[in-house]
């Protein structure tokens, strides 16, 4: 009985140490990669612009919604500039109309996924507003343009299961397409609709305020195309930078600030109607 | 060719990007899943933890019931993921601050403490069977002794101790793996629908009726089929507890509807009008309805009259039955209701279920059938029936 007892613990701490060793060499082979991925985007080899240091930048995005006229050449430059699927249901960036008929205290609002839009541009990878208030009693109509906010404290970036979405040191939320998983979590926490599933690449997706430009001094695309300044982006270290001078020179507001995720994106001229 | 992608029609103002329903009714047979093996797990400790000794007959049925359900429960995840074979990211590098990050530990830590806690309930049918049969058989039962044929009081009872111990251990492993997917929900801040602090101890009761319900349902059918006698003091033993946890759960989701209600933030209004509209059917009438109260009422009365015999099997089968619906229900309504109100507040969108495809309807209903096929087959190797319990 004692013999087969101590042959026991001399089995058990045998396969013990086994399980020990097994384990020891999975985590050898873990840890580097790992620890590969905790190194900052712009410090890796392939980042395509040396020499951005993204500690130096204070990226901020100001939406001027009084100036906006729902041409929507933001959304068709973003798509092109981006690769995003041209279809009717995956947005980087939208705009919103919003129409307060006479007599009623709501206002009507549709975007780029209503399909009476859809069938006035004819195709789902051309934007245009439909005309639908032709004939009817408008009483206040204004556009707004919305985007990814790149909050401060992303709700997006707190549910991701495995880190492939996070905070950049200059205020950009960015996905590792490389190692997202496609679950999805991500576009269910975004109070804003601001994140949506690339069906092709298996991957979330969403504005990232075109990092491949910004890192290189140019605007995002959508900024570029607005033929009227309603969008505005910038530095916020620079104090002359437009989108400091937009901050200073307005009263700003951001959306659903009751969530506490303190968006980047600062709006002027929106209206009480506006989530 | 099924296109790739299924758009959801709406009514009133949804973001555009909400088109698109990401979680799909997978996503609503994987908290089921998982609410059956917490179930089914709480039944078999109520015998080994909390020596309710009337469950001694469905103690090792629940044990394996876990089991079965259990080996499934990554299934629907992984058809689900754009990049199942990044899976194991969540183990290795988890960001800890999701909710979903746990699932792989809870997963992993229950699953091995099933198989050993399994391991242990039929040690001595294994040794049994090892020193009897030959051929493969054999050759599997004798591996799975993992070299040990002893067999006296004392082994046993050290058998019984781990049991014991790994049973408690369970309970937390179990409703962890489970509750997790309540605060997945819960936690989230752009979904009136989700947000809620009940969230995970409402999917917790539901999944425990969920289970003995499950239960119910197996240890009739199984003595049906084997034509023995059902042990009534036994099905009393599970009515009583499903009636008891029925009440817990009412109380629970009633609360968490009464503060949407009552605190009416913004979005409300949609809210009420998706619970009297196209919820109304799904939320009232099954969930609550016919799937809540119905059974507590019928078996209230049971319990009152003090009905026995046959009477009381088909009585709290069938009320199982509607339990086993009405779980299923709160899960839909949960995943998919929350989904089909949009994140404005002003919309409500449809969900188009598939029939065919990874995602699917078919998909669903094999998900949810396999772990009883699993079972059936199991229950030839590992006999959970009493006699031959340890």
């Amino acid at each position: 009985m004692k013999r087969e007892a101590i042959s026991a613990l001399r089995a058990r701490r045998l396969f013990l140490r086994k399980i020990g060793l097994a384990g020891a060499a999975v985590a050898t082979g873990v840890v580097p990669k790992v620890a590969a991925k905790s190194e900052s985007a712009p410090a890796r080899k392939s980042f395509p612009t040396p020499g951005y240091d993204w500690t130096k930048h204070r990226w901020a995005f100001g939406v001027d919604a009084t100036k906006c006229i729902g041409c929507l050449r933001c959304v068709e430059a973003c798509k092109r500039e981006n690769g995003v699927p041209l279809t009717a249901h995956h947005f980087n960036t939208w705009v919103e109309r919003y129409v307060y008929l006479e007599g009623e205290d709501k206002p009507r609002i549709d975007s780029q996924q209503d399909p009476v839009n859809i069938a006035a541009s004819g195709s789902e990878g051309e934007y245009r507003f439909a005309d639908r208030y032709a004939g009817a009693k408008v009483e206040k109509a204004f556009f707004v343009p919305k985007l990814c906010n790149q909050c401060e404290h992303p709700p997006c970036v707190q549910v991701c299961p495995v880190g492939a979405t996070y905070k950049g040191a200059d205020g950009v939320v960015l996905i590792d397409q490389n190692y997202c998983i496609g679950c999805r979590y991500c576009v269910q926490a975004c109070p804003y609709g601001a994140r949506w599933f690339n069906e092709e690449k298996g991957v979330s997706q969403k504005c990232y305020w075109c990092y491949h430009r910004i890192t290189k001094g140019l605007q995002p695309a959508c900024v570029e195309a607005c033929p009227v300044g309603a969008r505005i982006f910038g530095d916020r270290n620079d104090p002359q930078s437009p989108i400091s001078l937009f901050i200073r020179n307005n009263r700003v507001q951001a959306l659903k600030p009751e969530t506490g995720n303190e968006p980047h994106v600062y709006y002027v001229g929106i209206d009480k109607a506006v989530l | 060719m099924e296109p790739l992608i299924h758009y959801a029609p709406y009514t009133g103002w949804v973001y555009p990007n909400e088109t698109v329903i990401e979680w799909s009714i997978a996503i609503v047979v994987y908290p089921y899943i998982t609410g059956l093996v917490a179930g089914a797990f709480t039944v078999s400790s109520l015998y080994q933890v909390f020596g309710f000794q009337r469950l001694k007959p469905v103690a090792h049925l629940a044990l394996l019931t876990s089991l079965c359900f259990m080996l499934f429960v990554p299934l629907p995840l992984l058809l689900h993921l754009g990049h199942p074979e990044r899976a194991l990211e969540n183990l290795l590098t988890p960001h800890w601050t999701s909710a979903m990050a746990m699932f792989g530990y809870f997963a992993s830590f229950y699953i091995v403490l099933l198989m050993v806690e399994t391991w242990f309930a039929f040690r001595p049918h294994i040794v049994e069977q090892a020193q009897k049969r030959s051929g493969l058989l054999g050759t599997a039962y004798r591996l799975l002794t993992l070299g040990s044929y002893d067999l006296s009081e004392a082994a046993l009872r050290h058998d019984r101790k781990w049991i014991f111990w790994l049973a408690i251990a369970g309970i937390p492993g179990a409703h962890g793996l489970h509750g997790y997917v309540g605060f997945v929900f819960g936690s989230l801040k752009s979904r009136e629908w989700w947000s809620s602090d009940l969230m995970p101890v409402v999917f917790l009761f539901s999944a425990i009726i969920s289970g003995v319900a499950l239960l119910i349902v197996l240890y009739v059918v199984s003595c049906w089929l084997r034509r023995i006698a059902i042990d009534l003091a036994c099905l009393k033993g599970l009515a009583y507890t499903v009636w008891a946890f029925i009440m817990v759960a009412l109380v629970l989701e009633g609360l968490e509807f009464a503060n949407i209600v009552y605190k009416g933030r913004e979005g409300v209004e949609m809210i009420i009008a998706y619970v009297n509209g196209p919820l109304l059917i799904p939320y009232f009438v099954l969930q609550f309805g016919i799937g809540a109260i119905l059974p507590l009422l019928w078996l209230s009365y049971m319990i009152w009259r003090g009905t026995t015999g046959k009477a009381l099997i088909t009585g709290v089968t069938l009320s199982a039955c509607l339990v086993l619906l009405s779980v299923f229900m709160m899960r839909w309504n949960v995943v998919i209701g929350g989904q089909e109100i949009s994140k404005t507040g002003r919309g409500l969108l449809d969900y188009q279920m598939q029939v065919f495809g990874r995602e699917g309807l078919l998909v669903a209903a094999l998900l949810l059938l396999a772990p009883l096929a699993t079972l059936f087959g199991l229950t030839r190797f590992f006999p959970p029936w009493e006699d031959k319990a340890a």
